[in-house]
């Protein structure tokens, strides 16, 4: 029973923990991306799409990337170029990938494809209680696995993470140095809007593989949630999203066991757990324990006389 | 010596302003150059041009007599070109090694503080500082701040320093140390552009001297043929130094008593610990200390605006420990605030309203239920012509005054209700001498009729000048007063780094 609940746990985590990873990569370069919910539909439609066309569930994922890449570019020059203003550009994207997918994705709604399958790691999977929770999944999810240690190591063990660290912190004083401001900035949005599509494309090839309009049903803003509570680690992201995981689990498991609780109610509290995450991460911050990239939300002008 | 660094006619324009308009002056190889100008003459902007953050409209650098173009920093870095500037190019929140790692070339990809540390580690040693390499920039003092950025310059191997009023933040011993490690790096070639306003320091280590005036090169000067007069007369040219006289002997009657005041700031850390403090009737009590000794929660708790842990603040036999900024202000309490921008002003209101931002809920300035126009303008004009305030077109943002006239601005506000007491946190940091000396009289002035001054300032020339006493504090602590007409240099400085005097 806690065995099924957690590989549950997992699979529900998993697109939040892409979506939460690619939103780290975005602040910690000191751009807010609100379009992430947007960038996980256009993820999970052209996933979908050229698995659907190809028949390669590879060429999805890497679809996935592409696309998101391309869309995430576009809130980059609109913030980093441009120097618009990073809320209403999030916004508008998010708009922009709700409309989008419903448009091409009409086609494809109710095809199906054959989704990830399950591959066991030796040994690791024969691990009591976690061993098939965490070590009997799919691809993607041990790709997940693979991108937070692989972010943590690059932010805190490369040079290219401390400059991508200085760009977010204090931009002024990273161009001092002669890091390139803009191209870092330009980079982290594009490829964290990237990460942010495979979170999509896990919903559509593996969770339920098939192209469901607005299937992400919130999960976006779930995860720009998660980053604060997160505290900008990838690590501490990898606990936010299995919790809002465990909790999607549970209800679905409550809705399976056929209890007397409405279920309006039980789909609610995945969202309710969202507020009071937030609250709590709130607190935390205002007692000064901020992990907050310093100049996060705010547009670099090199020329801008302060 | 051969020419190091030429900038000819060099011309930079922002929209409606012309910050310089004609500046030409030489560098040459391991010189001290010192340039000296008013506050808005240019010498920012100018430094932000060679350290290739802002372009230039017209004119040509040369370096090594072959033409250069810096298109950014990076670029001007590579030429071995490095700033340390005033407000510091620091993430507090990365720890020392990260914040010198970040500036330095042929960094290795991977593990870069395994693989740096030890020659990071060497070249702090050399400087004779000790610094923990693995603690948050934030946690260290300002003057300790300030060495990592120069470090940084040295480790990259820059052959131009320049410097923006670096002593600002040390202690006359502290400045003496940093003058001869220049002295040293001027022996190994390095050339190097000094900012300063402390006429005593210029006339100490420069070599030459370039003044500039409203954005134009006045004249480059030799050592030896200038004096601190001629300097003075030359960076202020026709403008009017206003004139004042120091007050009468104050009174003995207590305006402000402050017993055994805690404040913790915002990361829990004590800013004030059992500090206690007396302010007499009419007194211009200066605070000495080095910047981040706890002036700024002194100001804070005394205006209202920090919290106080524990201890009493009495105004005139009144407490008004837990009081709001609002009410402080009410029991006769002004606040010249440190971050001008941040705290003294509303940036993007214009000068008219800025002026009112305390008193709006007068009936002057009332018509009715509306806001009295007239009532406000009028005030306006009667302030700026008062406060001789160079203001920009009526209605244009204040925060595109020069930093003089800001202050000028905060000083009309706070003084235009008559306050019993003046808490002014670095009022003249940053300013001209003509603007300071406005300061000054202001505060001197104000002694006249009955005010009391808290003078907290950095600058010991200033503290010596106008105040009546001097109480000097390290950690949060007052170390002791002590009379500026007997007391030497020396000895502040020793009580400014904790030594309570036998």
């Amino acid at each position: 029973m806690l065995e099924i609940l957690l590989d549950a746990t997992v699979r529900a985590g998993t697109p939040i923990l892409f979506a939460t990873l690619g939103a780290i990569i975005n602040e910690r370069a000191g751009i807010i991306n609100l379009g992430i919910e947007g960038l996980m539909l256009i993820g999970a439609l052209s996933g979908f799409a050229a698995t659907f066309a190809s028949g390669s569930l590879f060429l999805g994922v890497v679809a996935a990337f592409v696309a998101a890449f391309i869309a995430g570019s576009i809130h980059a020059l609109i913030c980093v170029q441009l120097r618009g203003n990073q809320i209403v550009s999030g916004l508008a994207l998010t708009l922009f990938g709700v409309g989008i997918t419903a448009l091409f994705g009409r086609g494809l709604v109710g095809q199906t494809i054959e989704g990830f399958e399950r591959h066991a790691v030796p040994l690791l999977a024969q691990l009591p209680l976690v061993g098939k929770a965490f070590f009997n999944q799919d691809w993607l999810i041990y790709f997940s696995f693979l991108l937070v240690i692989a972010i943590w190591f690059f932010l805190y063990h490369s040079r290219w993470g401390l400059n991508l660290r200085t760009v977010g912190e204090n931009p002024t004083a990273a161009d001092a140095c002669g890091i390139p401001v803009n191209l870092y900035r330009f980079l982290a949005v594009a490829c964290g809007s990237g990460f942010v599509g495979i979170g999509g494309a896990y919903l559509s090839l593996v969770y339920t593989p098939m192209w469901i309009e607005n299937m992400t049903a919130g999960r976006g803003w779930i995860a720009v949630a998660l980053v604060i509570f997160a505290s900008w680690s990838s690590f501490r992201a990898l606990g936010g999203a299995y919790l809002f995981g465990g909790v999607t689990a549970m209800q679905l498991r409550f809705q399976a066991m056929g209890t007397t609780v409405s279920v309006h109610i039980l789909q609610m509290l995945p969202y309710i757990f969202t507020i009071v995450v937030l609250v709590i991460s709130t607190l935390r911050l205002q007692k000064g324990a901020s992990q907050q990239p310093g100049n996060l939300g705010l547009p670099y002008d090199r020329e801008d006389r302060k | 010596m051969p020419n190091l660094l030429q900038l000819q006619h060099i011309r930079k324009t922002f929209p409606g302003v012309v910050a310089l308009d004609e500046v030409s002056f030489t560098i040459a190889a391991g010189e001290i150059h010192t340039l000296l100008g008013e506050n808005g003459a240019g010498k920012s902007t100018l430094m932000n041009v060679l350290t290739g953050f802002y372009a230039p409209d017209q004119g040509n650098i040369l370096l090594d007599d072959q033409p250069v173009r810096f298109a950014s920093p990076r670029e001007s870095l590579s030429q071995g070109i490095g700033m340390v500037y005033q407000h510091f190019m620091l993430v507090p929140a990365h720890s020392v090694l990260e914040n010198i790692l970040v500036a330095l070339q042929n960094v290795p990809l991977l593990f870069p503080r395994r693989q740096l540390r030890e020659k990071i580690a060497q070249t702090i040693a050399d400087f004779g500082l000790e610094l923990d390499l693995d603690s948050p920039v934030w946690k260290l003092s300002i003057g300790a701040q300030q060495w990592i950025e120069l470090i940084k310059l040295l480790m990259r191997d820059c052959r131009l320093l320049i410097l923006d009023e670096p002593t600002a933040v040390l202690t006359p011993q502290e400045a003496a140390k940093l003058f001869k490690v220049l002295a040293k790096l001027k022996q190994q070639g390095k050339s190097i552009i000094f900012i300063s306003h402390k006429m005593r320091e210029v006339m100490e280590i420069s070599d030459r001297v370039t003044i500039l005036k409203k954005g134009r090169s006045v004249t480059t000067l030799e050592s030896g043929e200038f004096d601190q007069n001629r300097l003075a007369a030359l960076m202020i040219g026709n403008d009017r130094i206003p004139e004042w006289q120091k007050s009468l002997p104050f009174s003995d009657e207590l305006v402000l008593e402050i017993e055994n005041l805690a404040v913790r700031n915002d990361r829990g850390l004590a800013d004030l610990d059992n500090f206690s403090l007396q302010l007499k009737k009419g007194e211009i009590l200066g605070i000495a200390g080095i910047a981040g000794n706890g002036q700024k929660a002194l100001a804070e708790a005394l205006t209202g605006l920090a919290r106080v842990d524990s201890g009493k603040v009495l105004a005139a036999g009144a407490d008004i420990t837990r009081s709001c900024a609002r009410s402080s202000y009410i029991a006769g309490i002004a606040h010249i605030p440190e971050d001008r921008k941040a705290i003294g002003i509303a940036p993007d209101l214009s000068l008219d309203e800025n002026l009112i931002l305390k008193s709006f809920r007068s009936a002057r300035f009332r018509n009715g239920f509306f806001q009295s126009r007239r009532a406000i303008r009028q005030n306006a004009q009667e302030k700026i012509e008062q406060f001789a305030i160079k203001a920009g077109p009526s209605g244009s943002p204040v925060r595109l005054l020069s930093g003089g006239n800001i202050q000028k601005v905060i000083i009309a506000r706070e003084l235009s209700e008559r306050p019993q007491v003046l808490v002014a946190l670095y009022p003249t940091r940053g300013l001209d001498i003509g603007s300071a000396e406005y300061v000054h009289k202001v505060i001197a002035e104000g002694a006249g009729d009955g005010m009391s001054t808290i003078l907290i300032s950095e600058d010991l020339d200033e503290l010596y000048k106008i105040s009546d006493r001097i109480a000097v504090i390290f950690r949060g602590q007052l170390v002791g007063y002590v009379d500026p007409a007997t007391a030497s240099r020396e000895q502040i400085g020793l009580m400014m780094s904790g030594e309570v005097p036998a």
